[in-house]
């Protein structure tokens, strides 16, 4: 049964305390979490915090703020892309955030060496849209008396209130949120690891009571089995057949947005992106003369299901692609229903265990025999 | 004007080590085979990037054949395998979109020395996708 901690304070005041505690007492070097830039016009962003001071102040630290301005696991990722971190940092981020941050350790993109990764059962976040246009705050009260009760607010993002996999893998430390009724005032946060039992063992200014519990509560099978009926739904929407795909993605202005915020898509210099996606005006002649027009920019149902191809395997459906869209596609629905079947084909969940090989970079000799013929 | 029969055009991608030099054989001992796949000859069925298979449907290829050794022959001891998940994982990303694809994408086994197999491969999956008729996709603007 997981060691765990009941703190007599609000959750998101507790897990402020803690990482301040931690940050006083020298334990970490840096907290990254989302939090308000200074200034008038301060918006929301993931920041590194090195000074306690200003993490507290005026409330600049956000930790379980409903809202993803980039991926985290991409951002840990360019932390740790050159080698480990010189001391210990704490970071702050959502289930998938974590899980894309696995997949990429996976693929040498990153470091878990000296990282305290906290994590929190998750209720989902809002579209960036509504973020950047100030409705954010007007909906956090209902956000979190929907989290209490293991509701997924209607206003989150689809693919958020279509995850199952809202409950973290490899986190150090797991605060509980989703289904607990008296986060105002209590916090419980299981030690999921030794690292993260060893950051919080003794910490001054900690004041809490060990339990030993189950982080899957009723409340959070009950939040599961809804969004799993939710996601069937959602993936039944999706349309199928190439005409559809034509339509959905023929939208695509080739901005390759999805690309640049997708955690997976690491790739420096993207094919898509490359001199081999540059035509000759001879191919442009010869496609004129076969079809009697060609759509430009060229190439958006290929981008898609070259990024289906190269990245479906992995996806965490973190939704980004989807908030980024200047084109309204909903990119992160279709990623999430095909990555489902791929990643059921393989047997593979992305994130969950970093020892495990990609499914593309490994194989078994007795396997899908029925795929040749 | 009478109707021409339609041939498909289809994209073969040949294992320089095994299923290349079987059509080769083929050629030079004259066994009957249609003149429906194109080739592109690869060092390996593992360097066929998926990318290679989307770019050729959807400039119009009306299937596409990979073709390499058998399970455990691989000149490069597993490049064989990694194209069999590649493939499956292909196969699955059509079937999920609803995709035809799938029935026009084929992947097979020929060894050096199976020279009438390869011919049979040709044949039946020529065959295949006669039936299935032209791409949909041949003159499509928005790709």
């Amino acid at each position: 049964m997981p060691e765990g901690l009941k703190i007599n304070k609000g959750a998101q005041e507790a897990v402020r305390e803690l990482l301040c505690s931690l940050l006083e007492s020298g334990r970490v070097n840096g907290v990254l979490a989302l939090g308000r830039t200074r200034g008038a016009n301060g918006g929301v962003a993931y920041s590194l915090f090195t000074d306690s001071d200003a993490f507290v102040a005026d409330g600049a630290a956000l930790p379980f703020l409903p809202f993803m301005p980039a991926n985290a696991g991409g951002l840990l990722s360019r932390l740790t892309l050159k080698g480990s971190l010189a001391g210990p940092v704490a970071a702050v981020v959502k289930p998938c955030e974590l899980r894309a941050f696995i997949e990429l350790v996976k693929r040498s993109q990153g470091s878990l060496d000296n990282l305290l990764l906290i994590s929190s059962t998750c209720g989902g976040v809002y579209p960036l849209d509504v973020g950047a246009n100030g409705g954010l705050e007007e909906r956090l009260p209902r956000y979190w008396e929907a989290v209490k009760q293991g509701e997924v607010d209607s206003d989150v993002r689809p693919v958020c209130r279509a995850c199952v996999h809202f409950v973290p893998e490899n986190a150090d430390i797991t605060v509980a949120l989703v289904g607990e009724e008296d986060l105002d005032t209590q916090c419980t946060l299981f030690l999921d690891t030794e690292k993260g039992a060893a950051f919080v063992k003794g910490l001054e200014g900690l004041q809490g009571t060990s339990l030993s519990g189950e982080l899957e509560t009723e409340p959070i099978q009950r939040s599961h089995s809804q969004r799993a009926a939710y996601r069937e739904e959602l993936f039944a929407g999706v349309e199928v057949g190439m005409q559809e795909l034509i339509r959905t993605f023929g939208r695509c202005i080739g901005c390759h947005a999805c690309k640049t915020v997708c955690p997976i898509c690491y790739c420096s210099l993207c094919y898509f992106d490359s001199q081999d996606c540059e035509y000759l005006p001879e191919i442009y002649e010869s496609e004129l003369e076969r079809k009697g027009g060609l759509r430009l920019p060229p190439n958006t149902v290929f981008f898609q299901l070259g990024r289906l191809a190269h990245v479906s395997v992995s996806c965490v459906g973190c939704g980004m692609c989807t908030d980024v869209c200047p084109a309204d596609i909903p990119v992160s629905t279709i990623f999430s229903k095909v990555g489902t079947s791929v990643q059921a084909l393989f047997d593979y969940q992305p994130g969950k265990d970093v020892t495990e090989e990609i499914p593309l970079m490994t194989f078994e000799e007795e396997e899908l025999a029925q795929v040749a013929t | 004007m009478e109707e021409q029969e339609f041939t498909p055009k289809i994209v073969g991608f040949l294992c320089n080590w095994c299923a290349y030099t079987a059509a080769d054989t083929a050629g030079v001992s004259r066994l009957q085979m249609p003149p429906s796949v194109m080739v592109v000859r690869v060092m390996c069925s593992g360097r066929v990037d998926p990318l290679f298979v989307l770019s050729a449907f959807l400039r119009g290829g009306d299937g596409v054949l990979v073709a390499g050794c058998w399970p455990g022959q691989c000149h490069y001891q597993k490049g064989n395998f990694h194209a069999r998940r590649r493939a499956a994982m292909l196969k699955s990303i059509f079937e999920t979109l609803g995709l035809e694809m799938g029935d026009r994408f084929r992947l097979s086994w020929v060894s050096a020395s199976e020279a009438p197999r390869f011919a049979e491969v040709a044949k039946g999956f020529t065959e295949e996708v006669k039936q299935l008729g032209p791409s949909p996709i041949w003159d499509e603007v928005f790709l």
